[in-house]
């Protein structure tokens, strides 16, 4: 008896042991984690900091109106942002039918057999290449074969291409997350295809789908390499023509041709010059570039709230 | 024996539906084998059986719904008011209009009520404004929603409970006035009350429309269904009115199944 009471105890014993070596090495990675993320983000906010102190002299409504100039106090962004501007309407205007096309065709239509599989894992792939890869395509493609030019039509179709991956594969996740029987329920009503698709389940995923084109554009928006590639102008003294215009018709598509520059290149050339001075520029623009990109995030974060709202199942 | 309840209810039955020598494949595998049965207008049908007999597959088959997915064949026939449905130059959407299902668990569009019910209308190419609404109010009156939803049609679907949501479903789809409606273990996600008003309904809804219903529960196929068939590994064992099935078995494996000896 006591025996069996000393051994009933020794085993307690041992579980009590174990759980607290497990519970140990579970709080011991939280730790860790824990460490590993405050670094991390340590580090990106010392950076931020430290470019907000650098350019927040610079940046005044002086700043955003001028050309850049050699004269480092008249040296503005004008031309980069009305730039960087113009091109990703380009990018989204391109980029936004045939990502959502594709996507859709890819996941709803696309028969699943070998063909399919190719094409996705060469979409998927293509998320990957290195952007200078794509600015090198368009230089042969765009500028030389289709003679488009240093324009910001050609910029906007490259980056186009740069994030077609990325909305094609957003718009696929998306429309793979509405559940079956929504689909079921449709057709079942007698619903064909694009009805089930157009009607349900385009606007119950257009949260997603947004937020990816989103994503997609505040990457495009910093990119410098293909463009350098097409032949972007690092220094240019004025705008792509007005698309309003006094006349009829009222519209002009005239600035599509236009040479441009944009801000992670008016960045670039102010950091390679020697003078200190262009340094703080620099950094300005930088911070501008930052706040263009979080207001693009935000703005999705707000779009999938708004639009998740009112869709659950 | 069939004939004689026709003599029996006094009233000339008519064949809705009637299913011959189907047999049904997903892909290799074949899961519906040399089935046939009878739906008799304006009653109610049950399919019974132990889980993978087979009877969602045949119910699906009443409209088409296998052909939404690759490598599924039909072989045989399901002749709805005499036609072939299974005919291969007639479109399952055609089909589709005529027969309505109700699912397995309530699937309401995250649309507003009034929309739901409306869905099916627009589907059909329904745009007068005022046709819509009596349709929507006809068949959330035939699904006994109307009166607690009259008041928030707009408000989305997903605020009415899982039972409220079932008959939503049940309004959604009767609103284009099928021939007949489908009912895939509509109360398995249901709770005991829930599952009794949606009976009731049942009851009510089969003097204007014939019903299939699968029910993995044998008292739900005793207490609603004029008929049962009972099916064992994709084969239909028996095919009778419901009391005789349930109390004079012809079959041994029904005998078992009903007694719950097995399944």
């Amino acid at each position: 008896m006591a025996q069996a009471e000393f051994s009933q105890s020794n085993d307690l014993r041992q579980i009590r042991a174990s759980v607290s070596r497990r519970q140990l090495i579970s709080k011991l990675f939280g730790v860790l984690g824990l460490l590993v993320i405050s670094a991390a983000t340590l580090i990106l906010l010392a950076l931020v900091t430290q470019l907000f102190i650098q350019g927040l002299p610079r940046l005044n409504w002086k700043f955003f109106t001028s050309f850049p100039s050699s004269d480092f106090n008249e040296a503005g962004i004008l031309s980069a942002w009305v730039g960087s501007l113009l091109v990703m309407l380009t990018t989204m205007f391109v980029a936004v039918p045939l990502g959502v096309a594709a996507g859709v065709y890819l996941e709803e239509y696309a028969p699943k057999n070998w063909l399919a599989a190719l094409i996705e894992i060469n979409v998927t792939n293509l998320a990957g290449v290195p952007s200078i890869v794509y600015g090198l395509l368009a230089l042969g493609l765009f500028s030389s074969m289709l003679n488009l030019g240093e324009s910001v039509l050609t910029a906007g179709l490259t980056l186009a291409l740069l994030i077609l991956p990325i909305v094609i594969v957003t718009t696929r996740e998306a429309l793979r997350a509405i559940p079956s029987s929504l689909r079921e329920a449709a057709y079942a009503l007698g619903a064909s295809r694009w009805q089930m698709i157009w009607d349900h389940i385009l606007p119950y995923s257009s949260g997603s789908i947004l937020t990816g084109i989103i994503i997609g554009l505040s990457r495009a928006i910093g990119e410098t390499a293909p463009l350098i590639t097409i032949g972007a102008l690092t220094f240019i003294a004025f705008l792509p023509p007005s698309p309003l215009k006094s006349e009829f018709p009222f519209i002009s598509f005239e600035w599509l041709m236009a040479p441009f520059t944009v801000m992670p290149i008016q960045m670039f050339d102010w950091v390679s010059r020697p003078q200190p001075e262009f340094q703080v520029n620099a950094a300005a623009a930088g911070v501008v570039l930052i706040l263009m990109t979080l207001s693009l995030n935000a703005f999705a974060i707000y779009l999938r709230y708004r639009l998740r709202k009112g869709v659950k199942w | 024996m069939v004939g004689d309840t026709r003599v029996l209810k006094g009233s000339a039955m008519e064949r809705k539906a009637e299913v011959k020598n189907l047999d049904f494949y997903y892909g290799s595998s074949k899961a519906l084998k040399d089935v046939s049965m009878v739906v008799w207008d304006r009653n109610v049908t049950a399919l019974i059986g132990p889980s993978g007999c087979g009877k969602t597959t045949l119910l699906r088959c009443f409209n088409r719904m296998h052909d939404l997915y690759p490598g599924n064949r039909y072989d045989g026939e399901i002749l709805l008011d005499g036609v072939n449905i299974l005919e291969k130059q007639i479109d399952p959407i055609e089909v589709r209009m005529h027969v309505s299902m109700v699912f397995q668990r309530p699937n309401p569009f995250p649309k507003s009520i009034y929309e739901n019910v409306a869905y099916g209308l627009r589907v059909q190419g329904m745009t007068q404004k005022s046709l819509i609404d009596e349709k929507v109010e006809k068949a959330l009156q035939g699904a006994a929603l109307w009166n607690e939803a009259k008041d928030r049609l707009k408000e989305p679907a997903y605020n009415l409970s899982g039972g409220q949501q079932q008959r939503l479903c049940i309004a959604r789809a009767i609103a284009t006035e099928p021939n007949m409606v489908l009912f895939d273990e509509p109360t398995s996600a249901l709770d005991p009350i829930a599952t009794a008003s949606i009976e009731e309904l049942i009851n009510e809804l089969k003097q204007q429309v014939t019903i299939l219903i699968v029910t993995h529960s044998m008292q739900q196929a005793a207490r609603v269904s004029d008929y049962t068939a009972f099916m064992y590994l994709g084969e239909m064992v028996e095919f009778n009115e419901t009391n005789l099935l349930f109390n004079k078995p012809a079959d041994q494996k029904t005998q078992d199944y009903v007694s719950g000896r097995f399944g």
